[in-house]
């Protein structure tokens, strides 16, 4: 007999098994199909939250790996991003790094149709979007050619874009900016994210903020500008950079160059504790789900002695034995397994449970396939360890005692 | 040439602290292709024990098993089982048919253990074999809802299915009455006959004993040969052996 035939022959004997003792089998299952589902959600749940958890990170400190360059006078007025682009420039140009942009913070007035209300602006170039992984929810980002736009191109969030009453894009509406001298913003794009309705944001490009911001507003804070580079090289090229800008500015301005993003600070897992406790719980109810499954296991085998004594006698081998009781555990399992990870899924993608799980997360991050895959393997395993002692049980039979049991 | 040659069979148990209990006491018997044997025995004469021998369950003590010119001893517990799969056929005093499964299932279990042409058709061997014992239409009943007489019937086709050359009957009318038992034994004479199958029928009754051509009585582990006439007369006699 093939090794291919005995598979599909020992499956098929598995699958009777379980069909004609269906009702036992359901209740034997479900404790493992609720400890898979639970295992499945942890993991899963946990899995989410990290994504999130990075996702925010990366929002705010940038893509690994992130250098971050301030420079700063040594008087009260700081220098202007224009003074300093033909350093970043030369920067970008002699290590070949295809995305740089600003990263400074400012604040602008703007008239509403209630009122006047102050904006923080954030000063962004055209790759500040994929840097910080920006999610726009319609429109456009800022891109090279709004450099020579009179009216400054702006992106806004969600709270201002709904202040200025939602209009289309596609009519280019204008925000008035109460700068000096008042001008107006052409709202290019809209941003997701931070359902805050009191926080008030923009991004536009540094050149067109310094033209058009309050000069008291402005040279407060040191400017500063990334760099996006493969993690690999960001160290060595730290010192490289700060070295480069120092001889550039020749004592004028002190720079300093950091790495800023998060993995250049993290020592091991952040959500290691959490995992923890989390897959301990999880490992805990799978064992009390083998513990019922491996109960009823061994009960069985022993009401089913005189079948396992018939069988043999039609030429089952020790081995076929095993596999066949082995097999009915896993593949119940696996059943139970495949319905708990089902479960599980419904559970975590519906949409009450995202409005609790992703709250304040821009791209909810989808059901982490590994926890699915966990959640099989776990199952089969529980199968395979709950099957092993009845197997053996089965294989001891004495088969002229088993028939006439 | 012998089927089945056992020659200077004993079978010795160990049990603590007692004497070592002799079941089999130099047992030598022949069996060839087409013969039909009945051993017949009182309780605990050795009969179970003789059975796991000749179905290949067991090994003897001393003494050899040569199946088709072979020795049993040199065959792994591995090429036991699937030769017993393979070449033996068992019939046993209570039908001993899988629950939960029709008549047509139960036939088909042996082919479980099959390959190739055998295995992935089953279910046409099975349904040709049930017809050839009478029970076409009955394929798809549970063995719940089948007499006595059609449940041996359905465990008569199922040890038939792979073709076996050897049949072994343990008690097959014991759970019968005795008309039902002598048209299932008749029945199990015709279809071996048909498929040139060795039949050993072990049995007490010497009514179901007497339908075989050579005749052997067990007694506390020695196989002597008996002549059908003192069989015959026993059953005249209605004794249970």
């Amino acid at each position: 007999m093939n090794a291919w035939t005995s598979i599909v022959a020992a499956t098929m004997e598995a699958w009777q098994e379980l069909r004609i003792h269906r009702t036992r089998v359901l209740l034997s299952l479900i404790g493992v199909a609720v400890a898979v589902c639970s295992l499945t959600a942890v993991v899963a749940l946990s899995g989410i939250a990290e994504e999130a958890n990075i996702e925010q990170i990366e929002a705010n400190q940038g893509q690994p790996a992130n250098i971050s360059i301030s420079v700063t006078a040594n008087g009260e007025t700081q220098p202007s991003y224009a003074e300093l682009q033909p350093a970043f420039d030369q920067i970008t140009k002699r290590y070949g790094i295809r995305y740089a942009s600003a990263h400074g913070d400012g604040t602008i007035d703007a008239q509403f149709v209630d009122g006047v209300q102050s904006i923080d602006v954030t000063l962004a170039d055209p790759a500040f979007a994929q840097m910080h992984v920006v999610s726009l929810a319609q429109g456009r980002w800022l891109d090279n050619a709004d450099k020579i736009l009179l009216a400054p191109a702006v992106v806004v969030n969600e709270t201002v874009y709904q202040s200025m009453g939602t209009p289309a894009l596609s009519t280019h509406p204008v925000i008035q900016l109460l700068g000096s001298p008042h001008t107006v913003g052409v709202v290019v794009g809209v941003v997701r994210g931070n359902s805050d309705p009191d926080y008030w944001q923009m991004y536009m490009l540094p050149s067109a903020y310094e033209r058009v911001a309050d000069p008291a507003n402005q040279n407060q804070n040191s400017p500063q500008e990334e760099l996006w580079v493969p993690p690999r090289i960001a160290n060595a090229l730290t010192p490289l950079v700060q070295q480069d800008l120092n001889q550039y500015f020749d004592g004028k301005y002190e720079v300093d160059v950091n790495r800023n993003d998060y993995l250049a600070h993290q020592r091991g897992d952040p959500l290691f504790l959490v995992k923890l406790v989390v897959g301990g719980i999880a490992v805990l109810i799978l064992l009390l789900g083998a513990l019922g499954l491996f109960n009823i296991s061994m009960v069985t085998v022993r009401y089913r002695v005189r079948e396992i004594g018939i069988r043999r006698s039609f030429g089952a081998t020790a081995a076929r034995v095993f596999f066949s009781v082995m097999m009915e555990s896993v593949v119940a399992t696996v059943a139970a397994g495949g319905i708990g990870v089902i479960v599980a899924i419904l559970l975590i993608e519906n949409p009450i449970s995202q409005g609790y799980i992703a709250r304040g997360v821009v791209n909810v991050p989808p059901f982490p396939f590994s926890a699915a895959v966990i959640g099989i393997v776990a199952s089969t395993v529980v199968g395979a360890l709950a099957g092993l002692l009845p197997a053996l049980v089965a294989v001891r039979v004495k088969v002229i005692d088993a028939i006439r049991f | 040439m012998a089927l089945l040659r056992l020659s200077g069979v004993t079978r010795v148990v160990e049990i603590a602290d007692a004497p070592p209990l002799h079941i089999l006491r130099g047992l030598d018997i022949e069996v060839s292709v087409g013969d039909h044997v009945s051993i017949v025995g009182r309780s605990g004469s050795g009969k179970s024990t003789l059975l796991n021998i000749l179905g290949l369950l067991d090994a003897p003590t001393s003494g050899t098993v040569e199946y088709d010119g072979r020795l049993t001893t040199s065959l792994s517990a591995r090429e036991r089982d699937i030769a017993r799969g393979r070449e033996i056929g068992f019939i046993f005093q209570q039908f001993n048919l899988l629950g939960g499964r029709t008549a047509v299932e139960n036939v088909m279990a042996p082919l479980m253990y099959a390959s190739g042409r055998q295995f992935w058709r089953r279910r046409e061997y099975a349904l040709d074999m049930l017809d050839r014992v009478g029970l076409a239409d009955r394929a798809d009943t549970m063995p719940e809802l089948l007499s006595g007489g059609e449940q041996q019937r359905v465990s008569i086709a199922r040890a038939l299915v792979r073709g076996p050359r050897l049949i072994l009957a343990d008690e097959p009318t014991g759970a019968l009455d005795i008309e039902t038992g002598s048209a299932v034994m008749s029945l199990l004479d015709d279809v071996a006959e048909s498929t040139g199958a060795a039949l050993i029928t072990i049995t007490h009754d010497a009514n179901v004993a007497a339908l075989a051509r050579r005749h052997f009585r067990l007694d506390r582990g020695i196989l002597t040969p008996i002549d059908v006439q003192r069989v015959i007369a026993l059953a005249d006699e209605g004794v249970t052996l």
